[in-house]
């Protein structure tokens, strides 16, 4: 019982800062690939699939903004759609991925879709999709990572990864809650 | 007029208590009491929701009173609210109210990265506790 204690205050205090370098980008393909490989054998359809990686990003996306705040020192929040998605695309990709995302663009009618788009998606590096496997695309993890981003700073939205041509295309679909405060702060 | 406590109050994103806790002062606090404290927490609310979405700053003073109670609040990156409800400033001032909000958020994204704890839930650590107490000492609170 001591030692149960004593082990968890230690994670308490431990600090939050990176200990070493970056992660080795083979050991995380072998991580990612093992999870693809976990939630294949417990569904039964490529849906169900990439909703389960969603899961996961979302997971680690909920968790990651408060650390990225604490080990970068950034005290100022984004309240507002368009600096937040630029922020996304910049400075927290840069936080991710160690670059930025290559566009960010607005749907032409629909005010509430938004396209982030990057040439080369670094978690489908290692994935290779058969061709029984059609639509698939690991890149919902990633996707769920913005989503969990996303919805924990009160930007409520839903996000699916799609291989476009001009690479991987995330679609951010946001909730009119969502739009509707963004108008009532831009007419204050 | 003796020295009266603190209270603490970590508010979800659907306004629901994560974690409150009693700090300082007096050992005397009566439930009529605990109960104010979370009448006047629940009041500020609103105006925190106000304030966060004029304010880009995770520190914001005092957005409250109400008769002898002020409260100020410290919104974090993922939206969630910690309120701090005091009579007089500590003695640290401030500053020292601002260092104990940012120490607390760094112990509660320690938490937060424990894959078991699932956010929005309320936190019964023990652990955390102490921290918070320990912090709250360092901070002359």
């Amino acid at each position: 019982m001591q030692s149960s204690t004593r082990l968890k205050s230690s994670t308490l205090d431990r600090s939050l800062q990176k200990t070493k370098g970056d992660a080795n980008f083979s050991t995380f393909a072998l991580l990612f690939s093992e999870m693809v490989q976990y939630s294949q054998n417990r569904v039964d359809n490529i849906h169900d699939l990439q909703n389960r990686l969603a899961d996961f990003g979302k997971h680690v996306g909920i968790r990651v903004l408060d650390l990225f705040f604490l080990r970068v020192g950034k005290d100022k929040r984004e309240v507002r759609l368009t600096p937040m998605l630029v922020f996304i695309q910049k400075v927290f990709w840069k936080f991710l991925f160690n670059r930025e995302a290559d566009n960010l663009e607005q749907h032409a009618q629909e005010a509430n879709v938004y396209y982030l788009i990057e040439r080369e998606c670094l978690v489908n590096k290692f994935i290779s999709v058969p061709n029984d496997k059609g639509n698939l695309n690991c890149a919902s993890f990633v996707a769920g990572i913005i989503e969990g981003v996303l919805c924990t700073s009160s930007f409520t939205c839903k996000v699916l990864a799609h291989q476009g041509p001009r690479g991987t295309t995330y679609v951010i679909n946001f909730d009119k809650s969502v739009i509707e405060r963004e108008s009532r702060l831009d007419s204050k | 007029m003796s020295s009266s406590g603190y209270y603490f109050v970590i508010v979800g994103h659907a306004d629901q208590v994560v974690y409150e806790i009693e700090l300082g002062g007096s050992n005397g606090q009566t439930t009529d009491n605990r109960h104010l404290n979370q009448f006047i927490a629940h009041a500020a609310l609103d105006l925190v929701d106000e304030a966060m979405w004029r304010n880009t700053t995770t520190y914001l003073k005092q957005v409250d009173k109400f008769n002898e109670w002020n409260v100020s609040a410290y919104v974090t990156a993922g939206g969630l609210r910690f309120l701090f409800l005091y009579e007089h400033l500590p003695r640290s001032g401030e500053d020292g109210l601002k260092n104990f909000l940012t120490e607390v958020y760094e112990t509660y994204v320690k938490l937060l990265l424990n894959p078991f704890y699932v956010p929005d839930k309320p936190i019964r650590s023990a652990a955390f506790d102490k921290k918070i107490q320990t912090i709250a000492r360092k901070w002359n609170l």
